[in-house]
């Protein structure tokens, strides 16, 4: 450990200790965190694909009563693929991907804390869709629904590897998800510019703060259920299974502890993507930032106390279900908050139209209408007569694909020039958004009246005669118009990259620290790492520009080095400079390994699994192998 | 198909929420929550309304002030956005913790008053019918003995007792017409009141994913005028009586494997793992609803019944023309 410095840095010298060798080899052992976050940006989108596909082949079979476009096995694959893969490889690893590329630009850093910890958490999350994706190759895709209730789950009703599959898939996805959480918090809480201070962070990452947070207490509930599972289906213990004294409700339980929290976890940093853009697209700071704040975090917290509001139809005592209907009632009021500060943002604002600004404020009218069915939920006896129908089928797609897909696409719009130096099309963007709002809405609103009319979900079929039809049809136009507009962007993104309009550092006029860059950054992201003396630095602050802060006004060059800044929990005063790792290939070996040993436990081969288990521990052991202060590969 | 609107209820003709009121209940009232057809279905529509006018009026806020955000801010200079007005702060705390903590609270309230009106376990009840739930079929038995499956018959007016159980994995038992819904879960007894005003048939399904054939896992209740259920629940707990076991059909159901998996009192035939059978003539559907019970459905159902409903436990049986015709009449017979 260095002491803190203030010397100065030119880019030759930076450039020379951050850059990394093109090639395979730095597309392996990359540990920048701007690569790592491109990388969870793309493989969540092409798992937004490919659970899209998923979607459109349901929708295909329920275009009308009593088709046969696939059988009822394929059916209840892809409903419950379309779960996992929307759920743990898309939305989750995007957000992570805008968070990994933006967090240390926002905060003033030159990469995350645990830039190898960042590389292996990407890898694992690719081991784990691959992992979950292989299941397709041998036709044993998970069917028992993405909340696998026991005791279909179980060895008796669902013998196949296709449950084996989805367990251990998630708990091996985890440890990707964990780690990546750890780095988040102590990215966040400890390598902040020298000034920003917790009340100067901006939303957007208190926002990922809030989702770290989150996974770290919920996800091990997940991992406990799926570890009793598989120690049931192949071990003959019985945690779930009636006859011999389980309970099918403990899944339930702990299947639930973690799956509320998982929805906050997935649209509390998307909030804060609509967090960011409101104050650039509106010329003003934003209103109630405390209050935001606080109902990000409160919402974060009471997550955790909502869960059996899913379970109100499984007889529990009707005392303890008050006790979680009033807290699901609650939780909305958090969301409230931040609905009503960001219309006085927009009210006091100058709202500028733009496309991002467009994916907002349509992200605001779906997210209040999912908002509004909320609380039907959260009153008994209403749930006890919707739950199960596509009622609540309507109502998480209104706050998953409304409250986290659109603020994402807001985000693709407002940062990619920042990642590739040009602007997307504005007007294709505008085309795409529309698309996307009007197809949403047509797939999405009916489901509302058909689980009022009595369908239920997770059904492959349904009878004619009973008032269906049409809205299945209505739904099934929307989910390709939704997919059309989805794919415009697609294609405006790679068509911009190349052709778009150059965007200089700051297109948007931006408020945070990511514009004190050059588009795309510098591998070392600061020459100079800025003080912060404003919660708006880019507005407050005239010295900053794409080149960072100058020394003279505050900038710390830290002497050049392969450094960043450590700085205190709160108010962010300097602490220490720490050496940061270089490339390393040990995340991807370690990964590899990993993967071994979950293909191993799957096809029930020991030698397979023990052999990949003991090329962990060598993985191990070469990643954590003294080489001097810097632990440098 | 048949359209009917279903009655509104008092409150929701004043309020804006009329629009969609109509649109959700104009149509497909048999299967509809917002058409009940009982008291629960009734008492669980009192708080839709409510919930659903209140929704509909913060939107109808929210996006107007939304819009209209973004129509002024078309005139505005950046000077007049820097501005921060003195509202800004108390119309947050007012509007997104006061009137919403206001109103929420209120609906919790509400809510829980009517869950005190639905589950009332003190009241005692005059008959209690047994559903099992079964991969994908619902066995019905009743008091006095009979045993059914997949039609629910009740008298109309009366408050019944359903037990529910389930013989392999989690089910959930849901006739929206009648009211909420409840799971029936391995190793717990569960119980349902279930009351239809008026005599009808009432459709439902299992409404918790149970499977590959989930989706055809059709209950029916049907309420009949009190005396007419009695005289029935005297009939569905005889046996097959001698009209009906007495042609070519029987031995056939007897010496095939019919015979290993369903029951008809009066016969051989005692099987347990399929539906009873005994007066399978007087339902309206087989295969748990999947088909109207005619008697080329029938045929087609006893020959290959895996066209029908891929997965059931149901095998294919090969039969010859005259012996079909023969097992079909028999069935149809059980009456």
């Amino acid at each position: 450990m260095a002491t803190v410095t203030t010397g100065a840095a030119t880019p030759e010298v930076l450039e020379e200790h951050w850059s990394e060798t093109p090639g395979l080899g730095s597309f392996l052992t990359t540990v920048d965190h701007k690569r790592i976050g491109k990388r969870y940006l793309y493989t969540g989108l092409l798992f937004l694909v490919i659970g899209g596909v998923e979607s459109l082949v349901m929708r295909i079979q329920l275009t009308h009563s009593n088709l046969h476009v696939v059988d009822p096995e394929t059916y209840n694959q892809l409903f419950t693929m379309h779960g996992v893969t929307m759920m743990f490889l898309f939305a989750t690893p995007v957000l992570s991907g805008f968070g990994n590329y933006l967090v240390p630009l926002m905060i003033g850093a030159r990469d995350m804390a645990f830039p190898r910890l960042n590389a292996f958490g990407y890898w694992v999350f690719l081991g784990a869709g691959a992992f979950f994706y292989s299941s397709f190759v041998v036709h044993r895709l998970p069917d028992a629904g993405w909340f696998n209730y026991t005791p279909l789950s179980d060895s008796v009703y669902s013998p196949g590897p296709n449950v084996d599959f989805y367990a251990l898939g998630l708990i091996f996805v985890g440890i990707s998800t964990t780690a990546g959480s750890i780095n988040f918090i102590v990215t966040i809480l400890k390598m902040r510019a020298p000034g920003m201070s917790l009340n100067r962070m901006p939303i957007f990452v208190w926002g990922e703060l809030a989702m770290a947070l989150t996974v770290i207490f919920a996800l091990p509930a997940l991992t406990l259920a799926n570890v009793l599972l598989e120690l049931e289906r192949r071990a003959g213990f019985h945690f779930f299974a009636a006859a011999g004294g389980g309970q099918p409700l403990l899944w339930q339980h702990l299947f639930w502890i973690f799956g509320h929290p998982e929805v906050y976890l997935v649209v509390l940093p998307a909030l804060g993507i609509a967090s960011a853009i409101i104050p650039t697209m509106c010329r003003r700071p934003m209103i109630g930032y405390t209050y935001i704040v606080l109902a990000e975090m409160a919402i974060a917290l009471i997550g955790f106390g909502v869960w059996v509001h899913h379970m109100f139809a499984v007889g529990l005592p009707s005392m303890g279900l008050g006790f979680i209907s009033l807290t699901s009632f609650l939780v909305v009021i958090p969301s409230g908050v931040q609905i009503f500060a960001w219309l006085a943002t927009l009210w006091a604002g100058k709202p500028i139209l733009k496309t991002p600004m467009l994916f907002v404020l349509g992200f605001i009218v779906l997210f209040v209408i999912g908002g509004l069915s909320g609380p039907m939920l959260a009153a008994i006896p209403l749930d006890q007569q919707v739950t199960d129908s596509y009622f609540v089928v309507a109502h998480f797609h209104y706050v998953l694909v409304g409250g986290a897909m659109f603020p994402i696409f807001a985000g693709i719009y407002f940062w990619a020039p920042k990642m590739t130096g040009r602007l997307l099309h504005e007007g294709w963007g505008k085309v795409s958004f529309w698309l996307m709002f009007v197809g949403f809405n047509a797939l999405f609103f009916p489901m509302h009246i058909l689980g009022l009319r009595g369908e239920p979900r997770r059904t492959y079929t349904y009878q004619a005669g009973l008032g269906w039809d049409f809205l299945n049809l209505v739904e099934t136009i929307g989910a390709f118009v939704l997919a059309l507009g989805i794919l415009i962007t697609f294609v405006n993104w790679v068509w911009s990259a190349k052709r778009g309009e150059p965007a200089g550092h700051d297109p948007w006029r931006g408020e945070s620290l990511e514009w004190a860059t050059t588009s795309p950054p510098a591998e070392y992201n600061f020459e100079n790492i800025p003080t912060v003396r404003s919660r708006e630095p880019m507005w407050d602050q005239p010295e900053l520009g794409p080149h960072g802060q100058p020394a003279e006004a505050g900038g710390r060059g830290l002497g050049g080095g392969h450094n960043t800044l450590v700085t205190s929990l709160l108010e962010a005063e300097p602490e220490v400079v720490a050496p940061m790792p270089h490339e390393s290939p040990w995340p991807l070996l370690l990964t590899v390994a990993l993967l071994g040993i979950f293909l191993g436990l799957v096809v029930r081969s020991w030698v397979f699994w023990s052999v990949a288990a003991v090329a962990a521990v060598i993985a191990t052991a070469g990643w954590f192998w003294p080489r001097g202060e810097t632990q440098e590969t | 198909m048949r359209c009917r609107r279903g009655p509104l209820a008092p409150g929701a003709r004043t309020l804006p929420a009329v629009a969609v009121a109509l649109t959700v209940g104009g149509c497909g009232g048999k299967t509809s929550v917002v058409s009940p057809k009982g008291p629960a279905a009734r008492s669980v529509v009192g708080l839709w309304w409510p919930m659903l006018a209140t929704a509909t009026a913060v939107f109808v806020f929210v996006v107007g002030m939304l819009v209209l955000a973004a129509v002024r801010g078309r005139r505005k200079t950046e000077d007049d956005a820097a501005v921060t007005p003195g509202w800004g702060e108390p119309f947050i705390v007012v509007a997104g913790v006061v009137v919403s903590g206001a109103i929420l609270v209120g609906f919790f309230l509400f809510s829980l008053q009517k869950v005190q009106a639905l589950t009332d376990a003190g009241r005692r009840s005059k008959l209690t019918v047994s559903v099992v739930g079964h991969d994908w079929w619902w066995e019905v038995r009743y008091p006095n003995g009979a045993v059914s499956a997949n039609e629910i018959h009740i008298p109309a007016g009366v408050r019944v007792r359903l037990a529910l159980d389930t013989a392999d994995v989690i089910h959930s038992f849901w006739v929206p017409p009648l009211g909420p819904k409840i799971d029936m879960i391995p190793g717990q007894h569960n119980t349902l009141w279930l009351q239809a005003g008026e005599p009808g048939v009432y459709r439902g399904q299992c409404a918790e994913f149970c499977g590959l054939q989930h989706a055809n896992m059709i209950i029916r209740v049907v309420a009949d005028a009190p005396a007419d259920f009695d005289a029935w629940m005297a009939r569905e707990a005889q046996p097959a009586d001698d009209a009906a076991t007495g042609g070519p059909g029987r031995p056939v159901f007897e010496t095939q494997s019919c015979a290993g998996c369903h029951t008809v009192r009066g016969t051989a035939a005692a099987g347990t793992v399929g539906p009873d059978l005994t007066h399978f003539g007087r339902r309206d559907t087989l295969g748990a609803g999947v088909r109207p019970r005619t008697d080329g459905d029938l045929a087609r159902w006893i020959t290959d019944p895996q066209s029908i409903k891929p997965g059931a436990a149901m095998p294919p049986t090969t039969l010859s023309p005259a012996d079909l015709r023969a097992l079909v009449a028999f069935l149809e017979g059980l009456r």
